[in-house]
């Protein structure tokens, strides 16, 4: 199972490495990102496999929505799965 | 992976643009607590609801963490309790209502519906004890809702129910016009009712389902409504289209959660309704969507038409998004649920005689319309009439929901809090039908054939 991280906000130093550092905390392999900086805002979409988390899922989304918030960035973490079903046929 | 412009388009859908699932629905059939004894009667339902939802509410909430998307609503429907009443002849039926909000209080929904009747053809006695206590069952609940059928297209129109239910419409807003009328609210009218609606205030759970049953509810005016600002001068046919796809994407939300709450409860999934419910929140307006497609306004010439190719077009883009539909399935427009019917009804740009018109070519009829507190009973019974011919007529399900404002006139507003939003009261004719009222029988069915 798969979840998808997707993190906006004003660029600045560190984002990328906070986020992965608090995947492999918690469990989490990141098996792909994609990042660009468009104006300033920084713009970072990350699939990780989920299979080995050590929290529950509900734990782990409100820790990275409170470090979001901290520095200043809007963190949404989403099971892969409504993408799928919003996407594909 | 999953394309980056699809991701951001689904959070910019839940985020920005309201796209929520509206409710959760657990159907669960009572058949089996009827009981010649109210009292045990009543504990049979309160163990059966606290047992088979016990856990609705934490499931939901799991699931709406998981996959980012808010369920708005966690609502229960049984089995309309008339014929739990049928079996107690002489007692006070108001005891199911209170352990229905007892029950709905325990397990934690926002609202529980089935005390209701169906009388499109006659009164049982069950039936009958059970709508003179829907004014009292009302004023003393909270999260109790209530539906009649009154009319059906096989059966014709009861009026002799229709000529009841004005009054019991007009008592159930004087026993709660200190709250502003809100029991009014959760009373609905029917013709044509389906027995596995998600929503309220008409949710009850039919005969003719299982034992528990999950229907879900969607939500997503705004994302329609953006998806059309963003379209521009395109022909009214790209319009159709815009609208079938975006339908399509809604719904699979709601067919994952369904899937998801169904597995997690242990209970079978029964439909997805694909009735696009609005909010009044800004952004949330099916009225803001018919403007988008061209209208100055909401209610003005060409609402009609804009409405049916909405409905026509959810209905298309939805159906091939889940594996079974059903419930209402169309556009809402309650009016005081909806941001952009309150303001339109507030400059007067739209009319009750307009809404009517509407409701021929959406779902599902005359709601949350604030009508003048002086309104007598046999108009309100005529209003139910009129809309319930209209369903007949037109093979399709069609509902009253008006509340009398006890002591207020036209222009003066009524609010209700929550999702059932607030607005203006609207202006009803007041030539009599007093005398067609008073001659209660039956409408006959309508012929199907010869369609003119």
């Amino acid at each position: 199972m798969k979840t998808v991280i997707t993190v906006v906000g004003k660029d600045a130093v560190g984002i990328l490495a906070k986020v992965s550092a608090m995947c492999a905390e918690n469990g989490l392999n990141i098996i792909e990102v994609t990042q660009s900086v468009l104006q300033d805002m920084f713009c970072m979409i990350m699939l990780a496999e989920m299979d080995g988390m050590n929290v529950p899922f509900g734990t782990f989304a409100d820790k990275m929505e409170k470090t979001g918030k901290e520095m200043g960035m809007d963190i949404h973490v989403m099971h892969e799965d409504i993408f799928n079903a919003m996407h594909r046929v | 992976m999953i394309n980056t412009k699809d991701i951001l388009e689904t959070i910019a859908m839940i985020r920005q643009e309201h796209l929520d699932i509206r409710t959760v629905t657990i159907g669960i059939s009572l058949l089996d607590c009827i009981d010649p004894d109210i009292d045990a009667a009543c504990r049979k339902i309160y163990d059966k609801i606290t047992r088979v939802a016990a856990r609705h509410v934490e499931v939901c909430d799991d699931i709406e963490r998981t996959y980012g998307i808010p369920i708005i609503h966690k609502r229960i429907s049984v089995t309309p309790v008339a014929m739990l009443a049928a079996a107690c002849p002489g007692a006070d039926v108001v005891k199911f209502a209170l352990t229905l909000e007892k029950a709905a209080n325990a397990v934690g929904v926002n609202f529980i519906g089935g005390y209701s009747a169906l009388v499109q053809k006659g009164f049982a006695p069950g039936d009958l004890a059970l709508i003179e206590s829907i004014p009292e069952a009302l004023s003393e609940t909270e999260h109790i809702c209530s539906s009649v059928n009154v009319g059906s297209t096989r059966a014709g129109i009861n009026m002799d129910a229709v000529a009841k239910m004005g009054g019991i419409v007009r008592r159930t807003a004087e026993l709660t016009a200190d709250r502003d009328c809100v029991g009014a609210a959760k009373l609905v009218v029917f013709c044509n009712a389906v027995e596995d609606n998600p929503f309220m205030a008409g949710a009850f759970h039919g005969v003719g389902e299982g034992e528990a049953v999950i229907n879900i509810g969607v939500s997503g005016p705004g994302v329609v409504r953006s998806v059309l600002a963003r379209a521009g001068d395109v022909p009214i046919d790209e319009i159709a289209e815009r609208i079938k796809r975006t339908a399509f994407k809604i719904t699979r939300v709601g067919q994952l959660v369904a899937n998801e709450a169904a597995s997690r409860l242990g209970i079978p999934f029964g439909i997805v309704d694909l009735s696009l419910a609005p909010t009044p929140a800004v952004g949330d307006s099916v009225a803001h969507i018919l403007e988008e497609i061209g209208l100055e306004k909401c209610g003005g010439c060409g609402t009609t038409a804009a409405l049916a190719l909405l409905n026509d077009a959810v209905k298309k883009g939805g159906v091939m998004a889940s594996s079974q539909v059903g419930g209402l399935s169309g556009a809402f427009i309650p009016v005081t649920e909806d941001a952009g019917m309150i303001d339109a009804a507030r400059i007067g740009a739209l009319s009750i005689e307009k809404l009517e018109a509407m409701t021929a070519v959406c779902s599902v009829g005359l709601d949350m319309i604030n009508i003048p507190g002086d309104t007598p009973a046999d108009v309100i019974s005529a209003i139910i009439a009129d809309e319930a011919a209209i369903g007949m007529v037109n093979s399709k399900t069609t509902a009253v929901r008006v509340i009398p404002a006890i002591g207020k006139k036209v222009g003066e507003e009524l609010s209700f809090g929550g999702l059932l939003g607030s607005g203006p009261v609207m202006k009803v004719s007041t030539c009599s039908p007093a005398k067609f009222i008073a001659r209660g029988g039956r409408i006959p069915a309508p012929l199907q054939s010869l369609k003119n």
